[in-house]
């Protein structure tokens, strides 16, 4: 079922990491730079199919949401993307770059209790990336990033759902410590790349390059049509 | 209910105790008379006493609307249609069916999650992922699936809606451009397919080429002995 079993000539790169880790400035530049080069590049991101949109937020402002159907309104909404967009785009030899990929939904809704086996079975369609790269970042410097700027937390985003603890700044940060937990737990199930994210984003950005360079013959997705 | 449980695990957060409730799920295609047999069942469970229920497929109050908005423009993939409808169902399962089975109520639902999986199964879905996704559903009690013949069905189609839905006649599905021919391929498809899940999900199979009344009856009979058997315990 899984997908990769197929070989496809593009190539799938997703980052993924803490709210805070700085993981969508890393996949906005590397956009950047590979259509600079002249490289067939696509970016998409999580949540942000326009179909499915506008049940999800109705969902998380009614608060409707159960961790069930939380799980399965993002699993709709990547499959949208999945099947419109991102395999056609594999099939015809791009380079998809994706901010959070199924690993955010394993991550979060395992947190809210969702079983694991299940979560796995439903993305079972979806093709492990060639290259995830996880920014991982102490617990309390993710927090401390996204709180300095006195944020206007989301009710779900900070779990509140799960009754964690009725003050929405805590409850963020205990929901954060255990999805960060589930993180780790994938690392090798599914062969993340962890980066330091505490590193200057510079040095970040030019590691990643590097590793992309290494492991994909970027030759191969130059556009083939002068545009 | 007798022997309450889910067909792998409750979804999260679901007390699976104590649901003393009763639930019954009528199958068939559209023109089957799912739901009029529903609307005596109803008059008739209230007659007798039982606070009745109502579910069926896209009425939550999460999806509902972008569901329906979703099926007339023709542009979802199988996959979303299908996560979208079974978003739908556990919209209902966790908000409706199991609070009314916790009060104690008879829950009829008008389609369950076979209609869903043989849908997506004729669609091409992996039927070992369809059943992933609904392994969090709920035993019913009783499932009676409403065999029409091809003929009964085009016959009543027309007289009711003058017209074959697009959906039911499975035009998406590249059966054909006559839509006919598609509407009884199609139909002879989920048949085939109910046929393959009464094995594995023990449906009660019962004729609905009848008149009302005696369909009517025959549901009747066979309900009393679920409700018979639950009450006990």
């Amino acid at each position: 079922m899984r997908q990769n079993e197929e070989n496809l000539p593009g190539k799938l790169i997703a980052v993924e990491g803490l709210d805070g880790s700085g993981k969508s400035t890393q996949i906005h530049l590397v956009h950047q730079w590979l259509k600079s080069k002249g490289y067939r590049v696509f970016f998409t991101e999580w949540n942000s199919s326009s179909l499915v949109r506008e049940a999800t937020k109705k969902g998380k402002k009614r608060q409707l949401l159960t961790p069930t159907t939380f799980s399965l309104i993002h699993a709709t909404d990547f499959a949208d993307r999945y099947e419109r967009q991102m395999l056609p785009l594999l099939r015809a030899g791009y380079i998809v770059l994706c901010d959070r990929y199924i690993f955010t939904s394993f991550s979060r809704d395992a947190t809210r209790g969702c079983d694991r086996g299940w979560l796995r079975k439903m993305y079972g369609f979806a093709r492990i990336p060639d290259i995830t790269l996880f920014f991982r970042l102490p617990l309390d410097v993710a927090l401390g990033r996204i709180l300095e700027g006195r944020p206007q937390l989301k009710y779900f985003e900070a779990g509140m759902d799960l009754g964690l603890s009725p003050d929405i700044t805590e409850s963020f940060r205990i929901f954060q410590g255990r999805v960060l937990e589930q993180y780790l737990s994938m690392v090798d199930e599914f062969g993340f790349t962890v980066m330091d994210a505490t590193l200057p984003v510079h040095a970040q950005q030019t590691k990643v390059r590097r590793l992309i360079q290494e492991r994909i013959d970027l030759a191969l997705f130059h556009k083939r049509l002068s545009s | 209910m007798s022997a309450q449980r889910f067909y792998h695990i409750p979804p999260p957060g679901v007390d699976a105790s104590k649901l003393t409730g009763t639930l019954i799920v009528l199958e068939g295609p559209d023109s089957s008379g799912r739901s009029t047999h529903i609307g005596l069942l109803r008059q008739w469970l209230e007659e007798q006493g039982h606070a009745v229920a109502q579910v069926g497929l896209k009425r939550s109050t999460l999806v509902a609307t972008e569901l329906e908005k979703a099926k007339q423009g023709n542009i979802l993939s199988p996959r979303t249609l299908s996560l979208f409808y079974a978003t739908d169902f556990y919209d209902q399962l966790e908000n409706q069916i199991v609070p009314a089975l916790r009060a104690g109520f008879v829950v009829l639902a008008d389609r369950y999650i076979y209609t869903l999986m043989a849908r997506d199964i004729v669609r091409g879905a992996e039927p070992e992922w369809v059943e992933s996704v609904y392994s969090m559903a709920l035993v019913p009690d009783a499932v009676f699936y409403l065999m029409v013949s091809s003929k009964t069905l085009v016959d009543r189609t027309f007289q009711n809606h003058s017209e074959l839905d697009y959906w039911e006649s499975g035009m998406d599905c590249g059966l054909g451009r006559d839509w006919f021919g598609s509407f009884l391929r199609y139909q002879r498809k989920i048949r085939q397919e109910f046929v393959r899940m009464q094995k594995r999900y023990g449906f009660e199979v019962v004729n609905a080429n009848r008149l009302i009344p005696a369909l009517d009856a025959d549901l009747k009979g066979r309900i009393q002995q679920v409700l018979a058997k639950t009450e006990k315990g």
